[in-house]
């Protein structure tokens, strides 16, 4: 796969900050404008969104991490926590780590920052925000933040200027209040004594274009960009954004985006468009999922390609819907009745969400076959700075039955297992497709070899199929490999080339492609490897479990896996790498 | 797919739009001559068998896309509605027709007929009544009596019947018809004036099941013609369909609701012109 991202890239440690407050006090905003200016300043980075349970209102923080190279993980703890106020903030400590090289920045008029971030050692340093908006009429509280943040990164304050530029929707007049406030946020970062020392980015002339995009729009443009033009589905945290970014998109290049009545109706919605002929897709998060079950065995039965985006969350029942997990893994490869084979797919990066999606429909289209993909709440519902993913060229291609065949059969056993489909409006070539087993005319059937064909021939097409290199991003040598997929692989990237740079030989395959299992691929992956450490985010070790059960890993292939909704963090992989490399 | 020949109208008998698989029915099943119906009816609608989708969940009454020659779609139970509606979304140019059973329909399919009827879009629902689970051989169904004695719910179920043209009218069916399975000639007129009327038309056919529901036989002799014309008015349809027997047969509603609006595929902008929001 040609993604834009070199497996290899590993983000510089860059600079990291947290920007908190209370809801309303435009913490979001500011995120995205800082990230927007350093894209300007010829920089790359990553925002996460966190916020407390309320609606509306509560606690809020941006965590953005800058950097002169791709950034697809936050990194283990933050250089700055500027909290417009302090109001819960408290409970962000767990996401936010800080240490002694840290600094927090909180307005005095607020009160001192709570002691759970003061006893990290960090240092603070008072910055009056309220009473400088509040002076400058028309401006905001966020401008002076913002204007401080992006100082302490280094970036010019020209980019921070355009970037509110690009974006202002408002009069002249509050666009001067707010540049001024911007301004006086960015001289107070540059007045303070001793001057606050933190990584500092390089200015690097932007030469190629970046995006500023979320996972989940991401996965939206890709599967739009593979074809998809129909898609019915029910709003789902963290899935409801992809949906609402395809609902305009799709209206503009001409499909259509139904909200469903419910996930059961969504899956049989684009069952049913798909059977019309047109590429389909639905997106939703576990519980939904779960509701899919049957809707996706009718399209593997029926032989009638779908996707369906995943947007994984802390499971199982309602869990944590906000938070990011990979446990609905083992339901994804596994959670259907009877024998059902299936395709599922993982993206590694924000970036690759558009890549993998776009994959995922051209898979789905080429095998009849419904596809899973694996996203999670970390890569939908963070904004990231990237290169723009380059368009791999794969577009839904479904082989279609030419009209007036009197010999035709829906279900034929065809040599690679795909049988050409008659679509709607064909003359002459007319079935009823069917989530009964069928004979190879797509009439019901019972029969024992009737089944046994048509099981063996939904198999087959998806075992034959040359899914090509994009099954894993594989790099490194060494008898020792650590094997991840999808969202965590970016942590496991960066913990790789810290345990590399300690002198430690090692491979790393982060696996794209979970079902069918690329055994041979995989066993060519790790010739001469010895030690096997299966690295994810969940809690019962499904990945580790799925390995073991379908492929002979070398001998004790070790686990390392922890739930959410904490990130994994680069530090502790590296780490858990380091010891287990010590043990062996 | 738009750009497959069209058959000449012409060709489109009752008998073009049977196939020829051999339905699992009991002798006498009314729903023998619900399919017989439907035949006739796209006939007289003059589309041919390949313009046309028909589209099932489970039971007994949603075995009959196979035994047409249209393009048929057999999913799983209860969700016919969902699969027609993201057919007639995705394929404007098709006529959708969707056939099931009580069961089907009325109880694990209960939320998507009501949103079907909700949302208007230009389908015709067929349902085959029979007040019983057929294909599980005799349970009761929504519309069973409450005190039906069955082996699952001995001495009866104690739960009121479910009105299904009632609901249709409440949640905004377009076009609401009682039929009779043995009257397949008057049924076809029915279904016919059903597939034309645009939006969302439910036609709701009783249809004897003679294996667990023998006394169904006397159908014959109870239903008659609705006294009254079909009206535009839900409110007095659905008294009147309150109020009466459950026998009276013809279309009841026509409404004039504007049907859910069908995408005709026009794109104004490539996709490469998406990614213009996304440039820094």
């Amino acid at each position: 796969m040609n993604s834009a991202t070199p497996t290899t890239a590993v983000a510089k440690a860059g600079v990291t900050i947290a920007l908190a407050g209370s809801g309303g006090s435009g913490v979001m905003t500011a995120g995205t404008l800082l990230l927007a200016a350093a894209a300007k300043a010829g920089a790359y980075g990553l925002m996460v969104r966190t916020s407390g349970p309320q609606i509306r209102g509560g606690e809020a923080a941006a965590l953005v991490r800058l950097a002169g190279s791709p950034v697809e993980t936050l990194g283990d703890g933050f250089d700055l926590l500027l909290a417009i106020d302090w109001s819960n903030t408290h409970r962000f400590a767990d996401e936010v780590p800080l240490g002694a090289g840290s600094v927090i920045v909180g307005d005095p008029d607020e009160g001192e920052p709570p002691e759970v971030f003061l006893a990290t050692g960090a240092r603070y340093v008072p910055l009056t925000m309220k009473k400088t908006a509040k002076a400058l009429k028309g401006s905001w509280v966020n401008m002076v933040a913002l204007g401080f943040a992006g100082a302490l990164a280094g970036l010019p304050q020209q980019a921070l200027e355009d970037a509110v530029r690009d974006d202002w929707k408002r009069g002249d007049e509050a666009l001067a209040a707010n540049l001024a406030a911007l301004a006086a946020g960015y001289a107070a970062e540059r007045g303070v004594t001793p001057p606050i020392a933190v990584p500092q980015l390089a200015h690097v002339a932007l030469h190629t274009p970046r995006w500023s995009i979320t996972g989940n729009e991401a996965a939206g443009f890709g599967a739009i960009r593979g074809g998809v033009r129909y898609v019915a589905a029910y709003p789902i945290t963290p899935a409801t954004e992809l949906l609402e970014w395809m609902a305009p998109a799709l209206a503009k290049v001409g499909g259509t985006l139904l909200q469903a009545e419910d996930e059961l109706a969504s899956i049989n919605m684009i069952v049913g468009g798909s059977f019309g002929g047109v590429p389909s897709l639905t997106a939703t998060a576990g519980p939904g999922l779960a509701l899919m079950a049957e809707g996706i065995g009718l399209a593997v039965a029926s032989e009638t390609p779908v996707v369906v985006v995943d947007v994984m969350r802390g499971g199982p029942s309602t869990g944590i819907p906000a938070k990011s997990e990979q446990s609905d893994l083992s339901f994804a490869v596994s959670g259907l009745h009877g024998d059902a084979p299936r395709l599922v797919v993982a993206p590694t990066s924000i970036s690759d969400c558009a890549t993998t999606t776009q994959w995922a429909v051209y898979l789905a289209e080429a095998l009849q076959a419904p596809a899973i993909v694996l996203s999670d709440q970390f890569l939908g519902q963070s904004r990231a700075i990237i290169d723009p993913p380059a368009d791999s060229g794969l577009r839904a291609k479904r082989l279609t039955a030419a009209a007036n065949n009197p010999d035709y059969k829906r279900y034929r056993n065809t040599e690679s297992g795909i049988s050409p489909m008659a679509i709607p409006g064909t003359p002459g070539v007319t079935y009823t497709a069917d989530g009964l087993e069928h004979t190879e005319a797509a009439v019901p059937s019972s029969n024992s070899k009737d089944h046994r064909l048509q099981l063996d021939k939904r198999e087959r097409k998806l075992a034959l199929f040359d899914y090509g290199d994009a099954w894993a991003d594989i790099d490194g040598d060494g008898d020792a490999a650590v094997i991840t997929f999808g969202s965590t692989s970016a942590a496991v990237r960066e913990a790789v080339a810290r345990a590399r740079a300690d002198g430690h030989k090692l491979r790393l395959i982060a696996m794209r492609l979970l079902a069918p299992l690329q055994s041979d691929k995989l066993a060519k992956a790790l010739e001469g490897v010895r030690h096997v450490m299966v690295i994810e985010q969940n809690h019962g070790a499904q990945f580790w479990r799925y390995l073991r059960g379908n492929f002979d890993l070398p001998s004790k292939p070790v686990s390392y896996h922890r739930p959410g909704p904490l990130p994994l963090r680069p530090g502790e992989l590296h780490q858990a790498i380091t010891e287990w490399r010590k043990a062996a | 797919m738009n750009d497959v020949a069209i058959a000449p109208a012409a060709a489109c008998t009752p008998a073009s739009f049977k196939s020829a698989v051999k339905p699992v029915w009991c002798p006498g099943c009314g729903d023998y001559s619900v399919l017989s119906a439907i035949t006739k009816a796209l006939a007289i609608i003059g589309r041919p068998p390949h313009e046309v989708g028909v589209v099932s969940g489970i039971g007994c009454s949603s075995r009959i896309p196979a035994y047409t020659s249209c393009y048929g779609f057999h999913g799983v139970h209860g969700r016919a509605l969902a699969a027609a509606t993201g057919l007639k979304l995705a394929r404007p140019d098709l006529t959708v027709l969707v056939t099931g059973g009580d069961g089907d329909g009325y109880s694990i399919g209960g939320n998507h007929f009501m949103h079907a009827c909700r949302r208007n879009v230009d389908l015709t629902y067929i349902v085959m009544d029979n007040h019983v689970y057929g294909m599980t051989k005799g349970q009761p169904s929504p519309t069973t009596e409450p005190d039906w004695d069955s082996k699952l719910q001995p001495g009866g179920t104690q739960v009121r019947v479910f009105h299904p043209l009632v609901v249709a009218l409440a949640a905004g069916a377009n076009f609401v018809a009682r039929a009779f399975a043995g009257d397949p000639n008057g049924t076809a007129a029915i279904i016919a004036q059903a597939i034309r009327h645009p939006g969302f038309s439910f036609v709701e056919v009783l249809s004897p099941c003679i294996t667990f529901r023998p006394e169904q036989k006397e159908w014959k002799s109870v239903v008659r013609p609705s006294p009254v014309a079909a009206t535009d008015d839900p409110a007095r349809a659905a008294r009147l369909v309150m109020t009466d027997d459950g026998m009276n047969i013809g279309v009841l509603f026509a409404g004039n609701r504007p049907q859910y609006p069908l995408n005709q595929g026009k794109a104004a902008m490539g996709v490469a012109d998406l990614e213009a929001e996304f440039r820094i």
